[in-house]
């Protein structure tokens, strides 16, 4: 089982989360959707997996680069 | 003429329409968010307030701050610029309820205008060419059934909406149905409304729009066409005038067209009426914009037309014939590049310090931009960092020029779409005029494999 970081490609904040810890998640299915400069950026899943630990919450601020998710795969 | 008016906007259209007022000799107000504290136009105003929090809905988008800086400040005019409430017929209402007046359309064409299938099927009517869409659907079986009679690819679009925003595309019923509630959350989200429709997908179509001015005596008249069908995610980032590789005769029964409904319907102040060209010639009628445009620029390097104090004008009560005494004539050729805080192969936005920002500075260059060097970029707003507009004797010579200038840009501490813009106006395709809505993609995303 290896744990994988789910980074943010942009800085902005969290628009909306779609999945909860535990959930099933399958590759490129929508884990949360950002919100920067006016546009929906969604995070999606590298890969089948379980969704270990979600590190944001809704409207919080994300750098580029931050980790917002871990995912068991 | 108006004696004080309020700029219910920020970034590179505050500072053009501020300019706009000194050089009618209006007084005016400048409102900024505490992001935009700071920001260079702001000392061109006569007065500038601290309207709210940087979120748009606690400052730009707010209503109540805004009527009552109008009333305080004792405004008889506000200017809505693009975008936020440009184009929100509740909050006109309300400016010119409280004895101010609002720069722009009557009410009454922004909430026409403002609801996509209700100023298809009313334009329709009154002799605009329109595309094949449905009216407003409901259910995921209607849905189904209309894409089946439109033909895939189709386009799930927000009733409400415009600008390219919260479109997506279907290839068939299978992503039809799975991204039916994705469009309705955009839609609601983006513009308040959940209503959806479709609209069958041209393949590799042009962007061409008219721009229009008008009075409330009846006075009509087109200021030439604009291409802009160099787009990324929907939303122009090359725009020029006149539009190249197509029949002028074809051109001049275009604008006719267009500038005789529009006219007929007694539309006033300014707009611009958006068309796709198929790869077959024939045009329909996309959305009307029933404001100041982004790309105003390249019309008024066209044309020599200054055409936000036009509009001011229009709007304090002169008829068209004192506003341009002269019959608009086109001159050169025109493009404008817009230059946007992001990735320049993905365009994801990337907000930042503009810790170096340098733009060129030469006669033959024109450049808008609400930012100078040093400012924060933030996630809150439209990724927009400025516009450079050329015009020049043909339109090779205009391409020539805006790459020199592109080229010259010196931008650092965030990533911006130069490259990008340079590789599409190198492009063989760009340079000889075969531009459609998707060339973007194709060039950006062939270089990048």
């Amino acid at each position: 089982m290896a744990r994988q970081e789910i980074e943010s490609e942009v800085t902005g904040n969290v628009w909306k989360i779609e999945v909860s810890v535990g959930d099933q998640v399958d590759v490129e299915e929508t884990l949360m959707i950002l919100e920067s400069m006016k546009m929906e950026i969604p995070v999606e899943s590298p890969a089948a997996g379980k969704v270990a630990e979600i590190l944001v919450e809704k409207e919080d601020q994300v750098e580029e680069g931050q980790v917002v998710a871990i995912l068991e795969s | 003429m108006f004696n004080k008016v309020l700029v219910a906007n920020r970034g590179a259209v505050a500072s053009r329409v501020l300019r706009a007022l000194s050089e009618l000799d209006i007084k005016s107000v400048a409102v900024y968010s505490q992001a935009d504290e700071g920001a260079p136009y702001l000392d061109r105003a006569d007065e500038a307030f601290l309207i709210g929090e940087s979120p748009p809905q606690k400052s730009y988008l707010n209503q109540e701050a805004l009527l009552a800086l109008i009333r305080q400040t004792n405004c008889d005019g506000v200017h809505p610029g693009y975008g936020f409430l440009a184009e929100n017929s509740t909050f006109a209402e309300q400016v010119n309820a409280i004895g101010a007046h609002f720069i722009g359309p009557s009410p009454k064409w922004l909430r026409t205008m403002g609801h996509k299938t209700k100023s298809i099927d009313f334009l329709a009517q009154h002799g605009m060419p329109v595309n094949a869409t449905t009216a407003v659907l409901d259910s995921e079986e209607q849905f189904v059934n209309h894409a089946q009679q439109l033909g895939y690819p189709v386009l799930i679009k927000p009733a409400a909406g415009g600008g390219g925003i919260g479109m997506l595309v279907a290839t068939d019923e299978k992503s039809l149905v799975k991204q039916l509630s994705r469009a309705r959350s955009m839609a609601e989200r983006s513009f308040s409304s959940s209503e959806i429709y479709l609209e069958r997908q041209l393949t590799d179509p042009r962007h061409i729009e008219v721009q229009i001015l008008a009075d409330t005596e009846g006075g009509i008249c087109h200021l030439f066409e604009r291409d802009c069908s160099i787009q990324r995610r929907n939303q122009k980032i090359i725009e020029e005038a006149r539009a190249p590789n197509i029949d002028p005769n074809v051109l001049t029964d275009l604008l006719n067209q267009v500038t005789d409904a529009i006219g007929s319907i007694g539309y006033d102040n300014i707009g611009t009426v958006e068309m796709l060209r198929s790869r077959e010639g024939q045009f329909s009628f996309l959305e009307m914009n029933t404001r100041l445009q982004v790309e105003h620029g390249v019309t008024e390097e066209l044309t020599g037309i200054d055409i936000v104090q036009a509009q001011i004008r229009l709007a304090s009560g002169m008829n068209l014939d004192s506003v341009l005494p002269e019959r608009p004539r086109p001159n050169g050729h025109a493009i404008e590049a817009r230059i946007y805080a992001e990735d320049p192969v993905r365009f994801f936005p990337s907000p930042g310090t503009l810790e170096r920002f340098r733009l060129p500075e030469a006669p033959n260059v024109r450049v808008e931009t609400g930012y100078r060097e040093g400012m924060k970029v933030t996630p809150f707003y439209d990724p927009l960092l400025a516009k450079i507009i050329i015009n020049d004797v043909d339109r090779a010579t205009a391409t020539k020029t805006i790459i020199e200038a592109l080229a010259s840009c010196e931008i650092a501490g965030l990533k911006s779409n130069v490259p990008a813009l340079i590789t599409i106006l190198e492009s063989e395709q760009f340079q000889t005029g075969r531009v459609h809505t998707g060339l973007t993609s194709e060039l950006i995303h062939k270089k990048s494999n």
